[in-house]
C-alpha cells in the first residue's frame, strides 16, 4: 500500500523510531501489569495479546478486564472501550493540523491506528511538520513494545522485581515532563495553557466531577479554546507581547 | 480461544480505531477558521498539563514517590536534558529513593 515512496520515508521512519523509544521504555510496566492482569482474569496468552494488537489502548484494556470479571456482557464492554477511547478524536484531530499535506489520506489512516496519549504527545511537540514515514516509525516502536510487553507480563509479570516495576511507573510521567518543559521556555503563553488544564483536570479528577478520559479532554478543550480567546481579545486591543 | 471473545475484540478494536481516524478523513484538505485551528495547536500543551497532573502525584499510594519523581523529571528538563536522560533519571531517583525511604 504504501511501498510508493518508502525511500524518502526512510530517514524520517529513522527519526520517528528514535522519538519512539522513550515511549518504548515507558509503557514496559504498563504492559507488564496488563499482562499479568489479564492472565489472572483468565485470558489465555492468545487472548491477551490479540487484546493489545487490536485495541491497543492501554486504559481502555485495564477496564475490559475488569468488566470481564465482574461478568460484564460483550455489549457493554464494547461500548465502555468506544467512551474511553473517544478522546482520541482530539488528538488525531490536532496532529491533522500538523501533518503533511502531500501525504495521502491512506496514509494517514494507516498512522492513526497508532495514536496514543504518548505517540500523540511526541509528535505534536515536534518542531515541523509530520511525515507518514515519521509516524510510521515513532508506531512501530510503541506498537511494537506495547504488545511485547503484554506477552511478557502474560508469560511471567510475577516473578519480575517489584522495585523495578514500581519505579517504571514514573517512565511516562517523566517523558511527559520532559516533552513539556523545553517547549515553556520563553512562552508565557504555553506556560498558562499547561498549568490552566492541569488545575482543571486535577479539580475534575480531585472532586470525582469526570471520569479519567473525559476529564482530559475537557480541561484540555476548555483551556485551548479560553487562552486562545484571551490572546486574540489582547492583540484586538492592541497589546502585542508574545 | 473462544470465537466469542474474538469477536468482542474485533469491536472493541472497530470502536476504538474509528475516532482516531475519522479527523484525518473529515478534514482532509479542509482548510479550518483561523480561530478553531489556533485552538487545536494549542491543544498539545493543554493535554501535556492535563496527562502530568494529577496523575503524577498517584504513581505510588505514598504521594512522595509521585513528588520526588516528577520534581525530578522537572529539573532534569529544566537543565535541558536529553529525554531519554529524563526517563531513566527519574526511574533511577525514584529507585534511590524507595531503597533509603
Amino acid at each position: 500500500m504504501t511501498e510508493v515512496n518508502i525511500q524518502n520515508e526512510s530517514p524520517a521512519f529513522g527519526m520517528g523510531v528514535k522519538a519512539g523509544t522513550g515511549i518504548a521504555i515507558g509503557y514496559a510496566p504498563i504492559a507488564v501489569t496488563y499482562g499479568l492482569l489479564a492472565k489472572t482474569t483468565g485470558l489465555t496468552m492468545g487472548e491477551t495479546l490479540l487484546l493489545s494488537m487490536i485495541v491497543y489502548a492501554g486504559a481502555a484494556q485495564y477496564i475490559a478486564l475488569n468488566l470481564l470479571v465482574l461478568g460484564t456482557g460483550a455489549i457493554e464492554i464494547i461500548l465502555t472501550t468506544f467512551i474511553v477511547n473517544i478522546r482520541h478524536f482530539l488528538l488525531s484531530a490536532s496532529l491533522n493540523e500538523k501533518s503533511r499535506k502531500e501525504d495521502s489520506v491512506i496514509k494517514k489512516m494507516i498512522y492513526a491506528f497508532g495514536i496514543t496519549d504518548e505517540t500523540f504527545s511526541v509528535a505534536a511537540v515536534k518542531p515541523g511538520e509530520l511525515t507518514a514515514g515519521y509516524m510510521y516509525g515513532l508506531n512501530v516502536t510503541a506498537y511494537g513494545s506495547w504488545v511485547l510487553f503484554s506477552g511478557i507480563g502474560h508469560l511471567f509479570g510475577a516473578s519480575l522485581p517489584q522495585i523495578l516495576q514500581e519505579s517504571m511507573s514514573v517512565a511516562l510521567y517523566a517523558m511527559f515532563i520532559g516533552l513539556l518543559v523545553p517547549t515553556l521556555k520563553g512562552s508565557w503563553k504555553l506556560v498558562f495553557l499547561a498549568a490552566i488544564a492541569a488545575s482543571f483536570n486535577c479539580i475534575f479528577i480531585m472532586g470525582d466531577i469526570l471520569s479519567n478520559g473525559w476529564a482530559i479532554v475537557a480541561s484540555a478543550l476548555l483551556s485551548a479554546f479560553l487562552v486562545e480567546l484571551l490572546s486574540t481579545l489582547k492583540e484586538k486591543a492592541g497589546v502585542h507581547h508574545e | 480461544m473462544s470465537s466469542s471473545i474474538i469477536l468482542m475484540i474485533a469491536a472493541m478494536g472497530m470502536v476504538t480505531y474509528i475516532p482516531r481516524m475519522l479527523p484525518f478523513v473529515m478534514l482532509n484538505g479542509r482548510e479550518l477558521p483561523p480561530f478553531l485551528q489556533r485552538v487545536l495547536k494549542n491543544i498539545p500543551y493543554a493535554i501535556l498539563g492535563a496527562l502530568i497532573f494529577p496523575g503524577v502525584l498517584y504513581i505510588q499510594e505514598d504521594i512522595r514517590f509521585g513528588v520526588v519523581g516528577a520534581v525530578s523529571a522537572f529539573v532534569l528538563a529544566y537543565l535541558g536534558a536529553n529525554i531519554m536522560v529524563i526517563i531513566i533519571g527519574a526511574i533511577v531517583t525514584l529507585s534511590l529513593f524507595s531503597l533509603f525511604l
